[in-house]
């Protein structure tokens, strides 16, 4: 097994699987992979609600997520050579109540002030776009241009590729601690003690990334929320938009082979504090999914739910993600805390962190990720 | 620790099977031929198998399926079927539509 490489991705989730992609794409070939668990992807890579949205995301992010949906999403699967089932129908973000208007319609003007094309729709607009939806629904905001893709084949087809390319994967190989020597950042330490090296360190890890940033000093003001999902058994096509709510109770999309995928909450959440490795469902959330989901698409009432999941999604306290270099520790490129929304920007920030690599431009400036922006408020 | 260079020296290329296009997974219609692609790809659990060709996904969520995937991965990896994680159970146990799942009394 290869134990030293120019390149060490620490955790072989969507990011690293990009990074490790665009890096051996460019030439840089290598680079060794590690992961903690025996499945790529395991972590919120693969338990996620699949959106590529621009609406309502933050300004800091706004330029790589539009960068991605322009430039990377519609070519992704003929690049990778998998159908990574990228669908661009849009985003609507339904509306009940005087109140729901106005809070969709300040996220719509936020997302205007930024360059999103988000308008808001009226009743019978909505229904136009999609004819599925309760009649209780009295006004929408518009994304035309978000969609949605498939996370777990995203997620793999990045890795295939990167493999093919001759990129080195470790599964099962939990890191520990980041060693430096001579002041760099050049030892990766894994739990049964094996030891890599390389010269360059990408920390892609989620939530886990908080306590091997530790290890050399940094700390990032992060938590962990638990989020859930429910798959409903193929139903014959119905939309293709991602829906979401101006409650956010639930959203959610139907899925090229034909289940629905809804991401949903009982409003515990806050609470959950099982060990990280413990992802299974609550008893509570699917069936209020369930509510609030034929609350909006009554037509949906006799379709069957098959499965149900959940995973941990690595909150940062300011919502957007760290993706820097670190400057105390050379050789060290953190990108982590994605807040819940890493999926849809996965390609663009997997190009920005192969090009930070190799010591080059990004190709937008993300200099308001950086890992030194939070101050103390008080 | 699991090296995927060295696994996948180990097992060799994919050789072409003559049965290689018999569905396995029948609600979601995947061959043979698929799975054992998938292995030298570097899928190497059953979650990723599942996750990346959907076997196991349908309707009956794998229970008729579940066996033979995981002696078709097992094979081709090398290993006895013993030393592969099956994959999640996942609830609920039967599908069941939303009407009858949402009415748990929770929001009263």
């Amino acid at each position: 097994m290869k134990k030293a490489a120019d390149v060490i991705i620490i955790g072989g989730g969507i990011n690293g699987c990009a990074a490790a992609y665009y890096l051996a794409k460019r030439g840089v070939k290598d680079v060794i992979v590690l992961e903690a668990a025996k499945s790529i992807g395991h972590g919120g890579s693969s338990r996620n609600g699949g959106g590529v949205r621009q609406s309502g995301r933050d300004p800091r992010e706004l330029p790589y997520a539009m960068y991605a949906v322009k430039h990377m999403w519609p070519t992704l699967s003929e690049e990778l050579g998998v159908d990574v089932e990228y669908c661009q129908a849009g985003n609507l973000r339904l509306g009940k109540t005087e109140a729901h208007l106005e809070k969709l319609n300040r996220l719509a003007q936020n997302a205007r002030n930024a360059g999103v094309d988000v308008r808001m729709i009226d009743a019978k607009e909505v229904k136009e776009i999609n004819p599925y939806l309760s009649d209780e629904i009295i006004g929408a905001s518009w994304c035309p241009t978000d969609g949605h893709a498939n996370p777990m084949l995203t997620t793999l087809a990045y890795y295939k590729r990167a493999v093919e390319l001759g990129v080195s994967f470790v599964k099962d190989a939990p890191v520990k601690a980041i060693q430096k020597v001579k002041g760099k950042a050049r030892k990766v330490i894994t739990a049964d003690g094996t030891v890599f090296e390389g010269e360059t360190m990408i920390l892609a890890a989620g939530y886990e990334s908080r306590e091997i940033a530790r290890t050399v000093g940094i700390d990032i003001p992060m938590t962990r929320y638990f989020e859930e999902a429910l798959v409903t058994e193929m139903q014959p096509p119905m939309f293709d938009q991602m829906l979401g709510t101006a409650d956010a109770d639930f959203y959610g999309h139907q899925a090229k082979h034909g289940s629905f995928v809804f991401g949903s909450e009982c409003g515990l959440e806050e609470a959950a504090d099982m060990p990280l490795t413990d992802t299974r469902t609550s008893s509570l959330t699917m069936s209020a999914g369930c509510r609030a989901i034929m609350g909006y698409i009554p037509a949906l009432k006799d379709a069957k739910i098959v499965r149900s999941w959940g995973g941990w999604l690595d909150m940062c306290i300011d919502e957007v993600p760290v993706i820097s270099p670190v400057e105390e520790v050379p050789g060290l490129i953190l990108a982590c805390a994605f807040t819940g929304h890493g999926f849809g920007t996965a390609p663009s920030v997997g190009l920005m962190l192969s090009q930070m690599v190799v010591g080059e431009e990004t190709v937008v400036d993300i200099s308001a990720l950086r890992y030194n922006r939070f101050k103390a408020d008080r | 620790m699991i090296s995927v260079d060295d696994k996948l020296k180990e097992i060799g290329k994919y050789i072409p099977q003559p049965d290689d296009d018999m569905l396995v997974c029948r609600c979601e219609e995947v061959t043979k031929g698929e799975i054992r692609q998938a292995v030298h790809a570097g899928m190497f659990t059953i979650e990723e198998i599942r996750r990346f060709l959907r076997c196991g996904m349908g309707l009956c969520q794998g229970q008729t399926c579940g066996k033979l995937v995981k002696g078709i991965v097992a094979r081709e990896l090398k290993v006895s079927p013993a030393e592969l994680e099956p994959a999640v159970s996942r609830a609920p146990m039967r599908p069941m539509e939303m009407e009858i799942l949402g009415r748990d009394g929770g929001d009263k």
